[in-house]
């Protein structure tokens, strides 16, 4: 079974997206900050993470230079799942290597969950 | 060593981000300058004329005293301006951010309760999901188009350069919006003709133009009529067309049609909800890339859109 870590701090969507994922048939773990996102990452070794960019402690970007550096973490894919759409913040996650970045507002559930299977086929 | 801050011109001109003759500390400098020329020119110029060296003092220094007063009293108003303006910008942050996150917390967990619950759900609960989905859609829709208008007035539009096929790009904004009003029966054509090439540009925006322009199309449509679409490369630009059999534009509304928040006075019983946002857009982004937008149409008869695009 595909693992996914959800890095969220807004619970509500941390529940909708886990629950919605799980259905799917993954295993799903959640962290609420970056800290403890990086911390999940390297104990659990996700198949696929989705990464918000406004983070406590340690924001998304923060965390997706922590994990290129380890080289237990640094293939792992991640998906930017954010409401943060500056041009600047774009071109670094993409410089950083992340598989795709979704601006929340402007995809339905449905939406998301697609994109993120064919992430993961990908992955086979 | 630390400057303090008032004397950090450049700091100062990067948190307003204005180019340096629009910043205020700058110009502050600049007209400080001109006064000390303006005194020495004055001394010089008076010691030849009168004899007095009091007077000159004076006149020197009432006149620098009145510049002064000036230059402070203009680079002041600027800086108010400039503030108000970055206040502005902060607080279209602040509802992006703010607004727009409990919004699509909301929609997801209603995606999730309609999606595949539906069989198992109460009709009646549905139906009530539904309705909650719908507004907090029309909620989305609003923030969304306020957002894109704010940012392009504000000349803040991140414009992305990303090549990509505006047909492909077509062919699926037809496939949701189709899916969106599947109830209207209408019909949509897609003519494709001489090979359109990948474009470069903002596919995000792009698709907001189209997708404006289409959902018209169906709100406005007779039911049962179809709507035909033509997109095809012309010299150097990328012309499409949306062609629909329904209800017109009235002549005497047809100058204002792009207005902000205009509505043409036979809508409102199609589609009562609308902003009146939709064309104001598409003309603000199609401008902004280089292109062009019109229409013709005739009331009862229909109304065709069209705009074009730089391929570059």
């Amino acid at each position: 079974m595909k693992k996914i870590l959800i890095i969220e701090d807004e619970i509500s969507l941390q529940k909708t997206l886990k629950d919605a994922l799980e259905r799917e048939g993954y295993l799903v773990i959640c962290a609420s900050d970056g800290e403890e996102g990086i911390k999940l990452a390297k104990n659990e070794m996700p198949d696929l993470i989705l990464l918000d960019l406004i983070l406590p402690k340690k924001d998304g970007l923060e965390v997706l230079e922590e994990l290129r550096k380890d080289s237990r973490t640094q293939d792992i894919s991640v998906i930017v799942l954010t409401n943060f759409e500056s041009i600047a913040s774009v071109e670094k996650a993409i410089e950083l290597g992340v598989v795709n970045y979704l601006v929340k507002a402007q995809y339905t559930l449905d939406e998301v969950i697609q994109k993120i299977k064919s992430e993961i086929e990908k992955l086979k | 060593m630390r400057i303090p801050k008032e004397f950090n011109i450049i700091g100062q001109c990067r948190k307003y981000n204005v180019p340096l003759w629009q910043c205020p500390p700058f110009l502050f400098l600049v007209m400080g300058f001109f006064i000390c020329l303006t005194s020495i020119f004055l001394y010089l110029l008076g010691s030849q004329y009168i004899e007095d060296p009091r007077e000159v003092a004076l006149i020197v220094l009432t006149v620098s005293a009145i510049l002064l007063v000036i230059s402070t009293l203009i680079t002041n108003t600027f800086e108010k301006l400039l503030q108000t303006n970055k206040l502005k910008s902060e607080f279209i942050d602040i509802v992006s951010h703010h607004l727009r996150a409990p919004i699509s917390n909301l929609e997801w967990t209603l995606d999730f309760l309609l999606s595949r619950n539906g069989d198992k759900l109460e009709k009646d609960l549905f139906d009530y999901l539904k309705i909650l989905k719908e507004n907090s859609g029309r909620i989305r829709d609003l923030l969304n188009d306020l957002l894109i208008i704010s940012k392009i007035e504000g000349e803040k539009m991140d414009l992305k350069k990303e090549r990509f096929s505006l047909e492909a790009l077509i062919k699926e904004t037809i496939k949701n919006i189709e899916e969106k009003y599947k109830s209207f029966n209408i019909r949509v054509r897609l003519n494709i003709y001489n090979n359109v090439p990948e474009i470069l540009g903002d596919r995000y925006y792009l698709k907001e133009v189209f997708s404006n322009l289409l959902q018209n199309a169906f709100c406005y449509s007779k039911e049962n009529s179809e709507i035909k679409i033509t997109l095809k490369k012309e010299k150097k630009f990328i012309y499409c067309e949306i062609e629909d059999k329904g209800i017109g534009i009235p002549k005497e509304d047809q100058p204002f049609i792009f207005q902000k928040f205009f509505r043409a006075s036979n809508v409102l019983k199609y589609k009562p909800s609308g902003t009146g946002l939709g064309l104001y857009i598409a003309k603000l982004i199609v401008e902004r890339l280089k292109g062009k937008i019109g229409f013709f149409s005739q009331e009862g008869v229909g109304s065709t859109f069209w705009f074009k695009i730089p391929i570059q």
